[in-house]
């Protein structure tokens, strides 16, 4: 029994230090993107690493989940009688839940591993020890033009997978299964509020931040990660351990954002 | 000594777990001149180096920077301390996604406002003394150990800095190449007057280069001497290490002179 308190405790421990170095991490990121002087082209690239080079991923996953969604509503709703709401349906449930959660899991695995990966590689490649040594801070010169990165192109590649995933359900709902056009194009218009369309962005914008705070100090911290080994199998553990916390984080946030935006 | 020491490290302990490894290191460096730590492997001559760049924390004992406390100087003074230090990793550190013209331009890419042609000057011509023209665009993975050693020396020079630590600056190179960077560092210590902090194995040749020169053994700093001193010492530890590393050559020598 003591001993299963005292591993208890030690856990306890361990998760309340590594939550504080990761309000540290926050801070110190901040701190950088605030100061001068400010660089465009990092973040500008950044956008492309994190945000162009997902639009691929953002795009196929988005048809198909708009394409199920247009399958299943249509059978749902016609029990109903309801066909002619499948455009809002369809709408509602990407831009309000799907979009972002589906868009920022994607992002989690695509680019936020990368990240985790990439500086934690840097960590015990004492690369990271040798940028504090001439002097150039890590936050500012790696961290910060990640963190803007994620917070511009999350927003936007929700915005994709939305559109995307409408066009989706249009395609199953109303070519296929004959669904009637007008009916999907105006209930959609006339159901979908700038409210719902406020709760996906910030959604997006929260998801990216957290994407990039997980991932990012996962990685920064590799050094400091427990029972993950040393050298590559260390980082690969890490890189792994920062991908499931940040898609559980991700569906955590999601409910609580929704509850607090509804 | 006359000039106040630049760094000066008091009574200094480090242990990794169970593992004592420091056990009151006592290190002073004079400003302007060249001191080499020299000692076995894995005696804790990188953690000393690691200690006086802020890196690490000693578990007792104070590591100061022109009498300050640096553990207890804040991110952004450390900062300013870094300012005047260049720094050459045992295993180099190069940024390894990064060209070596770009690890080497990145220093002053970052904290100097010098344009894109200036910056090209400089790191060319630091290049080139470091007999490494024509492999710019390669990336470190490309480069031979002891190639990726030289661009991280020319990195850690780039910005001309006042206090220079290079850890094993020559281990991996052929003895022509050691010796053609001894005069390279001689002749840029004349020229700059830095103050330098070398760790090394090289010992008869390094000699040649250090104003001082200590001995890490057991966790502790045996002594500090002037190269001849160190040569001539009669402590038993010194002795026995001047004579593995220099072979019989001086040993003899030496009991001649007894
Ligand atoms: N981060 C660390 N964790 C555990 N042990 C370490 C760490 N850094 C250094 N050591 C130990 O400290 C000792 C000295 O290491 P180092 O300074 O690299 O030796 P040297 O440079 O003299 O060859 C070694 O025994 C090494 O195992
Ligand atoms: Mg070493």
């Amino acid at each position: 029994m003591p001993d299963f308190l005292e591993k208890l405790g030690g856990n306890a421990l361990y998760y309340i230090n590594q939550t504080g170095r990761m309000g540290v991490f926050l801070f110190y990121s901040v701190i950088s993107i605030l100061r001068p002087p400010y660089k465009i082209f990092p973040a500008v690239r950044q956008i492309y690493v994190i945000g162009t080079l997902s639009i691929f991923v953002i795009i196929f996953t988005g048809a198909f989940t708009g394409m199920v969604l247009g399958l299943q509503g249509y059978h749902t709703l016609r029990k109903f009688g309801a066909e002619g709401l499948l455009g809002s349906a369809v709408a509602l449930s990407l831009i309000r839940e799907l979009g972002p959660v589906l868009a920022a899991l994607m992002v989690t695995g695509r680019a936020g591993s990368a990240i985790c990966a990439e500086i934690g590689i840097m960590r015990i490649s004492e690369q990271i020890d040798a940028l504090e040594c001439m002097a150039i801070d890590p936050h500012k010169f790696i961290v910060a033009p990640k963190f803007i990165a994620g917070i511009i192109s999350m927003p936007l590649l929700t915005a994709i997978f939305d559109v995307i995933g409408i066009l989706g359900g249009y395609v199953v709902g109303v070519k296929l299964l004959g669904a009637d056009e007008g009916a999907y194009f105006s209930s959609m218009y006339k159901d979908v509020d700038f409210q719902d369309v406020y709760m996906g962005f910030i959604k997006a914008v929260c998801f990216g931040f957290l994407i990039i705070l997980i991932t990012a100090s996962k990685g920064f911290y590799v050094h400091l990660e427990k029972g993950g080994g040393f050298g590559a199998e260390g980082v690969s553990y890490t890189t792994t351990s920062a991908v499931v916390m940040a898609s559980v984080t991700i569906l955590l946030f999601d409910y609580f954002l929704t509850s607090v935006l509804l | 000594m006359s000039t106040q020491p630049v760094i000066e490290l008091i009574d200094v302990w480090k242990s990794f777990g169970s593992q004592q490894v420091l056990k009151g290191v006592n290190l002073s460096v004079t400003e302007g001149k060249t001191t080499v730590i020299v000692g076995a492997s894995g005696q804790g001559k990188s953690l000393i180096v690691r200690h006086i760049l802020g890196l690490v924390k000693p578990d007792k004992g104070k590591v100061l920077f022109c009498g300050k406390e640096i553990t207890g100087v804040s991110k952004k003074e450390l900062m300013e301390i870094r300012m005047n230090f260049g720094v050459l990793f045992q295993n180099a550190a190069l940024f390894d996604s990064m060209t070596v013209y770009d690890n080497v331009a990145l220093p002053l890419r970052e904290r100097t406002r010098k344009t894109e042609r200036e910056i090209g000057k400089i790191v060319h011509e630091k290049l080139a003394i470091m007999d490494l023209g024509g492999n710019d665009d390669k990336y470190p993975a490309q480069l031979s150990g002891g190639m990726r050693k030289r661009v991280g020396l020319a990195r850690a020079l780039v910005l001309d800095p006042r206090i220079i630590f290079f850890d094993e600056p020559t281990t991996g190179l052929d003895a022509a190449k050691s010796r053609e960077l001894y005069r390279v560092f001689y002749q840029t210590q004349a020229r700059l007057g830095y103050t330098a902090v070398i760790v090394s194995h090289d010992v008869p040749k390094v000699l040649k280069l250090a104003d001082y020169v200590a001995l890490l053994h057991d966790g502790a700093i045996r002594d500090l001497l002037t190269p001849e001193e160190f040569q001539l010492s009669q402590d038993p530890v010194i002795r026995e290490y001047v004579e593995t590393t220099m072979g019989p050559l001086y040993s003899s020598k030496m009991e001649d002179a007894i």
